[in-house]
């Protein structure tokens, strides 16, 4: 069966790797100092796009992203690995998004798109860490979610089986098609570019790159139709403004408190009944477990 | 982590003035690409596909190849009914590297291959054995496929070399218990059937690495009652005909991950590659020469994680409160180590581009006759590869030993301990000075380059470089070093005694190769200083040491010295 599938994905800065000037004196992400990179559960959701193709020969996956020009790069980043069509949601109007304006976007995008089997997206950005797009997306777009997937087991007759992490084990769930699943870190890793890929892929641009001074690869896109990153405005996919961007965002930050973790000692409990009971009462009563 | 990025080195012999001409042969002038979609349009193209591939290469290595490589070193391969069973780990690392499309970088793309040229497969080669040394030699072996793509048949290459590109493993089956550096004395018996025209092998290899690969290449006693090298043929024979059995995985000092074999051709069918009687004097003599600078790379990927390791615990050990680092006794060792590691990879990158330019030369052979020039030309470089080959192999792989053990002196007691990566390269890098040719055995295939004058005149060529005005001091020192290697040279050749010569050779060799890694770092400095002048002026001390010392011996040396020797 010849699926066609979306991977919603984000490029976010790399909090793994924060050094000095990772943060803004107002508490928020100063975007400059840190490197932009794919988000790590996205790349997660684009190996479970991936391996859905491979055992459905004739799919397509799209990745589909929001963010300003230099986003693009993920896009690329997606191809490398295996994706066939990227698109790049783009316009100042989305500038300042919560999350319900940003999954409005992307719903919206995807309308535009029209024809999915399959929505995937990673479960949470290592920026915002709501977990809240994808299953907003879903809700736009009044379409079945599963959160967490972990493994995709079966997907044939319009039904797809999903495996899902819960707290303590994992379920087993299954829904009908069309369906937006979100995918955690459990999930298989994604491939490594692919060198064939990238000697090709690296010509690819959207519309404001390919105008830019100095862009050497025209030719090529025109030869080559893979190469012509989609960049897409507000008035591509209908957008009501209203409903975009800061105007369109009811999450409000009235102030960003610093945490500096004060406690710096440790504390000793020797192997016997006693200190052990002593600690989990302890624990138990700050509320660190149960 | 990103061992391409993060060593600067890598980059600068990417960007060397005749890589251009390189690129544009291996490329055919940019004709490739309206046929293929990843082939580039011009050299600025190529190079860029070439650093985004490397950068590839580099994040992989460093983000799973170098961290698997404990847990490959401790589990290893096993024998299971005659297959050999890679450790999961590696399993894993070949998967990884076939997704990459890593696995047939210089095969050209009609059989579905990257067509890099031979440098750059080494600079992904060099960062590959940087990471794990073991999976170098099971990854590098794809370079076998050169045999197949320049002395087979069209129908050998269109059935193998797309498969060798998918990621099947190869090997070259040459030594027997009998022929180890004596290759003449090969008796793996290959028979005709003359009814049906098929080839049978029948007998036994040993100490083949990765025996059990998908495609063998083997060297066979073709004509039966021959003695010597001309009655050996090569034969290529697939796993699939079950024939081909391991029966002893050997139990090595190092490179665990990469198994040496002992295998059984039992009435193997095989397919001729090439002409009779050519396979040792012509196609395995061409193996081994891209055997020995695959080895001089796992040498200088070796030499880099030793210092690497060496530095990174001389800047976190405290003792006598201060890091070692600050000590005199220390810095000298790794100060040492990366000069000696710059100077070897500024003779490897040398050799590699003349082995490449060579090869682009057959290359273009095979399609049109060459110009009187051309012929000349591609004579030179020929030369040039095949004399400086043995310097880098032998020289290469003494350099990865020297700084495998002052990375463990570096380390102290712990680096007597399994816990740190330094034992592991130090017993891993034991082998690059034994396989494909002992040092002993390049200083052979050296030698006659010295008394030919020849290495004089590379060292000449090499000196007569532009150099800054603030490197000239350190040119006229190295001009003392060859003019010592020269009339160390005439010194030895003055008893016209071939034993005092063979005596002797080690030393004249090893002067040869400090002055010529000295010359070409000058050359490397001259171009980029900031990467490797102080690296130049640590190795040149080094050098003027090295060659003094030998240059004191043979000048004292007389022929009855040699008795002394003959008696023990």
């Amino acid at each position: 069966m010849k699926l066609n599938i979306i991977v919603l994905a984000k490029q976010v800065p790399d909090t793994r790797n924060v050094g000095g000037q990772a943060m803004n004196d107002d508490g928020t992400i100063n975007r400059s100092a840190l490197p932009a990179i794919f988000n790590p559960e996205d790349l997660n959701a684009l190996e479970q796009a991936l391996l859905l193709k491979e055992t459905n020969p004739g799919s397509r996956v799209t990745l589909l992203t929001m963010g300003p020009h230099r986003a693009a790069d993920i896009l690329r980043e997606g191809l490398y690995r295996g994706a066939d069509e990227g698109i790049l949601l783009t316009d100042r109007a989305f500038a300042g998004a919560d999350t319900l304006a940003t999954s409005y976007a992307l719903a919206s995008a995807i309308k535009k798109i029209g024809s999915y089997d399959v929505i995937l997206c990673g479960r949470q950005a290592i920026d915002g860490d709501t977990a809240q797009v994808g299953p907003q997306v879903a809700q736009q777009l009044g379409l079945p979610q599963v959160t967490y997937t972990r493994r995709i087991i079966s997907l044939n007759e319009g039904m797809v089986t999903v495996e899902r992490s819960i707290e303590n084990g994992v379920e087993i769930v299954e829904t009908s098609l069309p369906v937006l699943l979100t995918v955690d870190g459990t999930a298989a890793q994604c491939r490594p570019a692919n060198a064939y890929r990238l000697l090709r892929f690296h010509r690819a641009a959207i519309p404001t790159e390919q105008a830019a001074e100095g862009f050497r690869y025209s030719k090529q896109i025109v030869a080559d139709e893979a190469l012509a990153l989609k960049e897409w405005n507000l008035v591509h996919i209908n957008g009501d403004a209203a409903r975009c961007g800061l105007a369109g965002s009811p999450t409000k930050v009235r102030k960003v408190d610093n945490v500096i973790f004060k406690a710096k000692e440790s504390k000793r409990y020797s192997a016997g009944d006693e200190d052990i009971k002593a600690l989990v009462g302890e624990l138990l009563a700050n509320h660190t477990i149960g | 982590m990103n061992y391409y990025t993060d060593n600067k080195v890598l980059k600068h012999y990417l960007k060397h003035p005749l890589m251009q001409r390189i690129v544009a042969m291996q490329e055919d002038n940019y004709s490739q690409a309206e046929q293929f979609n990843y082939a580039p349009m011009d050299f600025e193209e190529a190079v860029l596909g070439y650093e985004q591939v490397l950068n590839l290469v580099g994040e992989l290595c460093a983000e799973v190849i170098a961290p698997n490589a404990k847990e490959i070193e401790t589990e290893g391969p096993r024998l299971e009914d005659g297959r050999v069973i890679y450790a999961p780990a590696t399993e894993r690392n070949l998967e990884l590297f076939r997704k990459a499309g890593l696995m047939g970088i210089s095969m050209p793309r009609e059989y579905g291959g990257l067509n890099f040229p031979r440098t750059v497969f080494i600079l992904i080669e060099d960062i590959v054995c940087r990471a794990d040394a073991a999976f170098g030699n099971l990854w590098g072996l794809q370079d076998c496929a050169e045999t197949i793509l320049n002395f087979g048949s069209d129908e050998q290459r269109n059935r193998y070399l797309p498969r060798v590109c998918a990621g099947e493993t190869m090997s070259m089956d040459l030594t027997e218990p009998d022929a180890g550096s004596d290759l003449q004395s090969v008796r793996l018996k290959a028979t005709l059937d003359k009814e049906t025209g098929q080839w049978y092998l029948d007998g036994v290899k040993r100490f083949i690495t990765n025996g059990d690969s998908d495609i063998h290449l083997v060297l066979a006693r073709s004509e039966e009652g021959s003695v010597d090298g001309r009655g050996l043929s090569l034969f290529i024979v697939d796993k699939k005909c079950g024939a081909v059995h391991t029966r002893r995985i050997e139990d090595k000092m190092g490179i665990h991950g990469s198994p040496t074999c002992e295998i059984v051709f039992n009435h193997a069918p095989a397919e001729l590659c090439g002409s009779r009687r050519m396979g040792l004097i012509k196609y395995v003599m061409a193996l081994m020469n891209g055997a020995r600078l695959g080895i001089a790379t796992q040498s200088v990927g070796l030499a880099q994680a030793a210092y690497n390791e060496a530095v990174e615990y001389a800047r976190s050990r405290k003792q006598f409160g201060k890091t070692i680092i600050n000590f005199p006794a220390v810095y000298e060792m790794v100060g040492t180590m990366q000069s000696r590691l710059d100077a070897a990879r500024s003779l490897l990158y040398e050799t590699a581009r003349n082995v490449d330019m060579e090869g682009q030369f057959n290359d273009l052979a095979r399609r049109r006759p060459l110009t009187p020039e051309e012929r000349a030309e591609s004579k030179l470089f020929a030369k040039k590869a095949d004399a400086l080959t043995p310097i880098i192999k032998g020289m290469g792989s003494e350099i990865a030993n020297l700084n495998a053990y002052d990375c463990v002196q570096v380390h102290g007691g712990s680096g007597y301990m399994r816990d740190y990566v330094c034992e592991r390269l130090y017993r891993d890098a034991r082998i690059t000075s034994i396989y494909e040719g002992t040092t002993q055995l390049q200083v052979v295939a050296a030698i006659r380059y010295a008394t030919s004058g020849f290495y004089a005149q590379l060292l000449d060529e090499y000196l007569s470089v532009d150099v800054p005005e603030t490197l000239a001091p350190l040119r006229s020192r190295i001009e003392n070093l060859a003019e010592r290697y020269k009339s160390a040279v005439e010194r030895v050749q003055s008893f016209d005694n071939q034993e005092a010569l063979d005596f002797m050779a080690r030393r004249i060799y090893e002067m040869a190769a400090y002055s010529l890694m000295a010359t070409l770092l000058l050359c490397d400095a001259s171009s980029d200083g900031e990467l490797f002048a102080s690296s130049l002026s640590r190795f040149v001390a080094l050098a003027e040491a090295v060659v003094a010392g030998h240059a004191e011996y043979i000048s004292n040396f007389t022929i009855e010295h040699l008795s002394n020797y003959s008696k023990q």
